[in-house]
């Protein structure tokens, strides 16, 4: 994600003041293969379209089953409608299963998601700016350790975070899953680098000379123009908390506040234990329903994401 | 000890867990002597009242969990499902060493009592008069709760005597009888195969469940625990050799189908009628029922096949018991539930709800016998597994670390399955493995 933005650094360092001639790209040219119509490579649409069909199969899969029964899913063939078409009957059934609790799973996720993710995303965001915008002792030594924090996977610290939470006595509370989603490494590292690039240091000045208070400087000037990194740090912390599984299986063991992923998993081993009813319609159901709010998610915040990555790659 | 340093002991204790240790990661919980405690101090907690937490996954549990607050208001029962089999033992585990978050009630599987008894990290509950419940519990699982001599470190919750479910529409289609003896289960294995290619006998890519609860049946002792540190692995009696001749003929003729039990494909293969049996605990009927709808009708139960003619041997699969950790603080009102839930009135709603008993009196019940199980076609399939239980030999052993063990069957013996190893070599290379586990956890391990 960052090697778009440092290469627009690279640019700006390039082609320098603000009124140097508009790059080569734009200039009219005839050409048999430009940009807009590039020239056809059947190796490689070959390639692409293995990948694509990679990718959509196990979600064809996960849409064709929703449709089926317990049953249907037992006697008909995986890739294709069965005879019975239960798609209303296995949503219903998601939702009222248990005592309705899956809805409970659902608000859990939204609350950790909110709370953990959009959490994360304002201390990026602040964090990152303060990185950017400020000198002060011992940035170097920050940024050592932002980027050694990325390094490390989340999964490696859940035992530890388990170790200190349960001194605290914070396991198997929602804050046991909160707490750590505040933490995102990769996201503030993002910011960092796109702050630097998205605030001209003359803008500040003026700012500053116009008697903007710090505060003010930072809401009014500096926050709309990182907005496209904000919501690219907020789809990603929202994807790794929405599908964090290691974490809360460590921390919590309430099922009242499992998360969609803990609580899908629970009624997926109910098939394997003796006595237990195997509800696989209800699991591949609800995990449609769980994919469906992080598609819709991407889909409408598309365009500032897009624009979040290109912002700065190409003078204007 | 300074605070950091008990910290990273901790942290130890934790690892030791994550790698579900058995014995000898620590010994902290040590030197309680049993506790004395009769049934006025019980009474006394249960007119007090509190809350206790039960973990569990077994579904019966939690309408036994409802009346039993009903019955004892003031009394709340927080049951949690906190994992099943082997990820709830981790959780356990950790919760234990942590010393933070441990249960009042655990369920634990007859296989992994070993593991938390050694430890004593299960509370003796000779001293809360679980001793005088002998009589009352069926062979098998009574053994499994009673380790070193006069200890009892948890109620049995149920029993999985084994029987043979079969397919009978299959059978009775291409004209087969069910076998009696191994033998004939080999060859009905064939016929059915050469009838319908795509029947198979049953499913196995290796299982540890099954294999010990079949050795167990053949008269196989492979594991002997001498005491606190000493144990045996061996795989070289004479039931295990007729287990493994009579198994490597069925994985030879590729006789098994290549589907692991409990999986989607398992209950598909049921519900289409490529598993034409399954040689599994009494517990089955309540997962038949749920799992798969289609056969009903279609599907009986008969004696575990015997490995001499005219035999008459049994054992038990699966299982599980309640037992009380050793940090629970209120072990009063833990005993009064499980007492409740595994003696008491708890078992006829269990039973009601699809799970099978471990309790004599309801075993031998003619309203538990006489049951007609309208899956198996009116069936009275009790009288089956009920005479099952009575005839399970009460000498069998688990390893104090077979929790460990069986999750690395897959990987040593389970490779006979896939490959031109022979079985009985896939079994060496199990005991080399959990040999090698047991030394590093410190056993003495004799092979």
């Amino acid at each position: 994600m960052a090697t778009p933005t440092r290469t627009a650094a690279r640019t700006t360092r390039a082609t320098g003041p603000r009124h140097a001639p508009p790059p080569r790209l734009r200039t009219p040219r005839r050409q048999r293969h430009s940009l807009a119509r590039p020239r056809r490579s059947v190796p490689l649409t070959l390639l692409t379209g293995l990948v694509v069909l990679y990718t959509l199969v196990p979600l064809l899969w996960l849409v064709i089953s929703a449709t089926k029964s317990q049953e249907g899913l037992a006697d008909s063939f995986g890739l294709w409608f069965g005879g019975d078409f239960s798609l209303w009957d296995n949503v219903k059934e998601t939702f009222t299963y248990n005592d309705g609790v899956f809805t409970r799973w659902l608000l859990n996720t939204l609350l950790y998601v909110v709370l953990g993710a959009g959490g994360a995303t304002v201390l990026a965001v602040l964090g990152g700016y303060a990185l950017a915008k400020f000198d002060f002792p011992g940035k170097r030594v920050v940024f050592a350790v932002v980027i050694g924090a990325v390094a490390v996977p989340g999964t490696a610290l859940a035992v530890p975070t388990f170790l200190m939470f349960g001194e605290m006595g914070l396991t198997n509370t929602p804050w046991a899953v909160i707490i750590p989603s505040l933490i995102s490494p990769f996201g503030l590292y993002l910011m960092w680098v796109f702050a630097t690039e998205a605030i001209p240091a003359e803008l500040l000045e003026a700012a500053r000379v116009d008697g903007a208070g710090e505060l003010r400087t930072f809401v009014q000037v500096c926050l709309p123009l990182l907005a496209p990194g904000m919501v690219t740090v907020l789809l990603f912390t929202m994807v790794q908390t929405w599908n964090n599984y290691f974490l809360p299986l460590i921390m919590i063991k309430d099922p009242d506040w499992y998360p969609l992923t803990l609580g899908l998993n629970s009624w997926n081993a109910q098939a394997s234990t003796a006595g237990g009813e195997p509800v696989f319609h209800l699991v591949i159901t609800g995990s449609l329903l769980t994919i469906l709010p992080l598609i819709a998610a991407f889909l409408l915040l598309q365009k500032f994401w897009q624009s979040g990555l290109a912002a700065g790659s190409v003078k204007e | 000890m300074p605070l950091h340093t008990r910290r990273a002991l901790r942290g130890l204790a934790v690892v030791c867990a994550l790698t579900l240790g058995a014995a000898a990661c620590g010994s902290s919980d040590d030197g309680e002597s049993p506790k004395n405690v009769s049934g006025k101090d019980i009474d006394a907690a249960l007119k007090k009242g509190g809350k206790i937490t039960v973990w569990a996954w077994e579904p019966t549990l939690k309408k036994v969990a409802e009346d039993f607050e009903e019955k004892h208001p003031g009394v709340e029962v927080d049951l949690v499902n906190a994992g099943t089999n082997d990820k709830q033992y981790t959780a356990l585990q950790n919760a234990m060493s942590a010393g933070k978050g441990v249960p009042d009630v655990a369920q634990i599987e007859y296989y992994a009592l070993g593991q938390f008894a050694l430890k004593e990290s299960i509370t003796d509950l000779s001293g809360f008069g679980a001793a005088k419940l002998a009589g009352s519990y069926s062979r098998g699982p009574w053994s499994a709760v009673n380790q070193g001599g006069d200890k009892t470190y948890a109620l049995p919750m149920d029993s999985g005597p084994m029987a043979l479910f079969y397919n009978k529409k299959l059978f009775d289609k291409h004209n087969i009888a069910v076998p009696t003896t191994w033998d004939e289960y080999v060859d009905a294995a064939r016929a059915l195969h050469k009838a319908d290619p795509k029947v198979y006998i049953t499913n196995d890519t290796g299982d540890a469940g099954l294999t010990t609860s079949l050795l167990w049946q053949a008269g196989s002792r492979p594991f002997d625990v001498k005491d606190k540190t000493d144990v045996g692995i061996s795989f070289k009696d004479k039931g295990a050799a007729a287990y493994t001749g009579t198994w490597q003929k069925l994985i030879d003729d590729k006789l098994l189908a290549p589907i692991t039990s409990w999986s989607d494909e398992w209950y598909q293969g049921m519900a289409k009628g490529t598993i034409a049996t399954l040689a599994i605990g009494a517990w089955m009927p309540a997962n038949l029922a749920s799992g798969v709808k289609s056969g009903a009708g279609d599907w009986r139960v008969a004696p575990l096949p015997q490995w001499t003619k005219g035999g008459k041997a049994s054992a038990e699969n699966g299982g599980s018991s309640l037992a009380l950790p050793t940090a629970s603080k209120n072990k009063e009102l833990a005993y009064a539930f499980i007492e409740y839930a595994n003696h008491g009135a708890g078992v006829q709603t269990r039973i009601k709800n699809g799970a099978f008993p471990a309790t004599n009196t309801d075993l031998t019940s003619d309203k538990f016998q006489q049951t007609k199980f309208p899956y198996f076609g009116g069936q009275k399939a009790n009288q089956v597994f009920a005479e099952s239980a009575a005839r399970v030999p009460d000498d069998w052993k688990y390893l104090p670390f077979q929790v460990y063990s069986n999750s690395v069957f897959n990987d040593t013996a389970g490779k006979a399955y896939v490959s031109d190893t022979p079985l009985a070599d896939g079994l060496k290379s199990w005991q080399r493995k959990s040999a090698e586990y047991g030394k590093q956890q410190g056993f003495t391990v004799h092979e």
